[in-house]
């Protein structure tokens, strides 16, 4: 035991935690790297100058530019009665969110985290997700809750739990989860556009990242599909299926997968709810096996989700058990080794689609 | 016997047929007539940081007969609601507002169906007052198409957003920010009209009250809180409830006026006071003394944390209807008979209806899955066995 888990983290050490920034392919053409935090504040921009109805609410969105600095830069341009700085009161300040949202107005609410969504969980689900089937269509709720999800680093058990699984439950919101700046870009945007409520979770390890994109990607009319996954990585022997900051593992995993002879095919969720079972399902009956992906905890996670789709949909194209890759079923430790453990690595991945792939190394037995 | 020309309070301007037996002198028809009476509210406003409204109040008797109206029919609806429960033709939730009505129409004469109202579960004179039809009330509380949401809500999710009624919420309390969110919105769209945002006593101590409180006064919004007071909070009195039961001063330094909730004059003159001053200055709290003669709901018999001698002490002194049924009566407005007539013919009117309602047919299965997004974007989703019951959503 000892000696797995020292190798372990002797492992840990020779590993990058640090993001990953992708390359420039720079002699391309027009393609531009902009960080994800621009990409989200260009994306409010434009809405908010596309449509007078769209206002920001939420805790130092404005005077502070933004606690992560998403909305810098808003309330020079739009004034205060579009950028809103409220009192520490979730309940209160979503509550009024959702009212306006009634009244017809289109407001983005923003979580300084998603731990404090809680507060105001009450607003989200009984007072917006549920209200359009409630009144049989006559009140649409065309609101985006948004703010960062899941673990940052060093933050604690209180600040570092992710909310997919929760929000996507719930009939009558619609659950996006970006990863890079064209996924910003374009989920946001379509958040806006859309006339339900939407639950937006960023991360906030990404919001510094660059990534690049292309032109059209930066056109303001620039929109991304609601419900549609993407394949990042084209593969044939193993599916992986990721969201928000773990799809950068999982490509990172498909890479050092590569050398061994395994090419995975990984998949970003980019929506969770709806979720996209049929790309999900393609894939792996083209490639028979299934890795899933989240930081979240694992009981009754997004990948317990995906897991019982694909057994339903497509067992018989299974090949080896499902595998669930996430954060550890514990509160969030402090220490930094702690930490690390509790969340998932790449070299998890890695392990998970070797022992799919029936090709995993047998534990090493104890000294 | 001359019919009635009091059938309908549309605006005809028949003269009247008086029986011969009436000694009665000659009068004009009330139901078109406007001219302006002034009556004083018996019991005073007390206000809390503002000045309190006078208790004069004007009034002309249409709108006297309006209200008598208006009351004996939710009065009446609500009875009948009670027999449907009982014989398991609603189910589920049901909230009685009888005793309570002066709030809804009181409200209704001071303001017009572009300021919003919302409300908690009690809220099918709330909804009737927005213009809301007995045949979607009943349809509703049955659970069939002709039902206001369509048989999907049930007696706390009515709405009707074509008159600025915004439900109809199950959760205490939380009615307040989305109420004061309503009142942003007007705001931001520069529609000078106001939100009046309708509560219990058992809500009055929930924090987002204070929340949502906060920020309207922070950000100046046209909202007006109304504590509908009827001194129980499901089965708790309210000075079990609340340390400081003066509702109207909660606010502290939001200005607040009590108000005799049992008088449709006093409440109307309440509300429009509150109006004129949420548009200038921000929000304000109503407090309205007002009594519920049914339990909390259904399943309360109501008699358990009150007695019976409060109740029917109540029903003499305060009855809303009985005290329009006085007031017109002392004015010599309409006779007693008149007055009558009004009340059988407000019975049939829910008799009929209740006939009509349960002959509207119940939701189609599709149903199910139909309004669970505005957009659906052709999303799956799925009934109990899933390998059996899907459905593309719209």
């Amino acid at each position: 035991m000892l000696a797995t888990a020292s190798q372990r983290i002797l492992g840990q050490s020779f590993q990058n935690i640090r993001p990953a920034v992708s390359v420039l392919r720079s002699y391309s053409s027009a393609a531009k790297q902009i960080t994800v935090r621009d990409a989200l504040n260009s994306a409010l921009d434009e809405e908010m100058s596309a449509d007078p109805k769209v206002f920001l609410m939420g805790e130092e969105v404005g005077e502070y530019q933004g606690a992560y600095k998403i909305t810098k830069g808003l309330l020079e341009k739009y004034g205060p009665e579009r950028v809103l700085d409220t009192p520490i009161t979730e309940a209160g300040f979503t509550g009024i969110g959702v009212g306006a949202a009634y009244y017809g107005l289109k407001p983005v609410v923003e979580f300084m985290t998603f731990n404090f969504s809680m507060q105001a969980i009450d607003h989200i689900i009984n007072s917006a997700a549920k209200s359009n089937y409630m009144s049989a269509g006559q009140i649409s709720v065309p609101i985006v809750f948004r703010g960062p999800n899941g673990a940052a680093a060093g933050v604690g058990a209180q600040h570092s739990q992710c909310y997919a699984s929760w929000y996507a439950s719930c009939p009558g919101l619609k659950v996006l989860s970006p990863y890079n700046s064209e996924d910003a870009r374009g989920l946001l945007k379509a958040a806006i556009r859309d006339p339900d409520p939407v639950v937006f979770l960023e991360n906030e390890l990404l919001y510094g990242e660059s990534f690049s994109v292309s032109d059209e990607v930066l056109d303001s009319s620039f929109c991304l599909p609601i419900g549609k996954a993407k394949i990042e990585r084209e593969g044939k022997d193993v599916t992986i299926t990721a969201f928000s900051k773990m799809v950068g593992y999982a490509l990172k995993a498909a890479e050092m997968l590569e050398k061994d002879g395994i090419y995975a095919e990984v998949i970003n969720l980019r929506s969770i709810r709806p979720l996209d079972r049929s790309t999900i399902n393609a894939s792996v009956r083209k490639t028979n096996r299934l890795i899933t992906v989240e930081e979240g905890f694992p009981q009754h996670g997004v990948g317990a989700e995906i897991c019982a789709s694909v057994v339903e949909e497509s067992f018989a194209y299974l090949d080896a058990p499902v595998e669930r890759i996430a954060g550890a079923d514990v509160p969030m430790p402090y220490a930094a080794n702690l930490e690390r453990l509790a969340v998932p690595q790449i070299e998890d991945i890695v392990r998970a689609a070797k022992r799919a792939c029936y090709r995993s190394v047998p534990l090493a037995a104890t000294a | 016997m001359a019919l009635s020309y009091l059938r309908s309070s549309s605006s005809r301007s028949v003269n009247l047929l008086k029986p011969l037996s009436s000694s009665l002198p000659l009068r004009r028809p009330i139901s078109t007539d406007t001219t302006p009476i002034t009556v004083e509210t018996s019991v005073p406003f007390t206000s809390h940081q503002c000045d309190a409204p006078s208790c004069s109040v004007e009034t002309n008797p249409k709108e006297l007969l309006t209200f008598f109206r208006d009351m004996a029919l939710m009065r009446r609806m609500e009875i009948a609601a009670d027999s449907l429960y009982k014989a398991k033709l609603i189910r589920g939730f049901c909230h009685l507002y009888d005793g309570q009505e002066a709030v809804a129409v009181g409200m209704e004469a001071a303001i017009t169906k572009k300021d919003c109202i919302i409300t908690a579960y009690r809220d099918h004179c709330t909804f009737i007052g927005r213009g809301g039809t007995l045949l979607e009330v009943f349809a509703e509380l049955m659970g069939r198409q002709a039902g206001c949401s369509k048989g999907k809500g049930g007696s706390m999710h009515f709405y009707k957003k074509d008159s600025n009624f915004y439900g109809g919420h199950g959760i205490v309390g939380a009615q307040v920010p989305l109420g004061c969110g309503l009142a942003f919105a007007q705001k931001y769209s520069k529609d000078e009209t106001v939100t009046f945002a309708l509560y219990g006593d058992g809500a009055a101590n929930q924090g987002q009250l204070f929340e949502a409180l906060n920020i309207s006064a922070l950000w100046d919004l046209p909202a007006i809180l109304v504590c509908e007071n009827n001194h129980y909070g499901m089965g708790t009195a309210e000075w079990r409830a609340a340390k400081s039961p003066a509702y109207y001063k909660r606010g502290d330094y939001v200005p607040g006026l009590k108000v005799d909730g049992m008088d449709a004059l006093a409440v109307k003159q309440a509300c429009k006071f509150a109006k004129e001053h949420a548009l200038k200055n921000g929000p304000i709290i109503l407090e309205m003394d007002t009594y519920r003669y049914h339990g909390h709901s259904m399943s309360d018999p109501g008699s358990t944390y009150r007695t019976r001698d409060e109740i029917s002490g109540v029903r003499q002194e305060r009855d809303p209807i009985e005290r329009i049924r006085k007031l017109i009566l002392s004015h010599d407005l309409a006779t007693e008979k008149e007055l009558k007539d009004i009340e059988k013919e407000v019975r049939k009117e829910v008799d009929d209806t209740i006939t009509q309602a349960k002959e509207s047919p119940m939701p189609e299965p599709s149903e199910l899955f139909t309004n669970v997004y505005a957009k659906g974007l052709g999303v799956e989703s799925f009934g109990a066995d899933r390998k059996e019951v899907r459905a593309t959503l719209p």
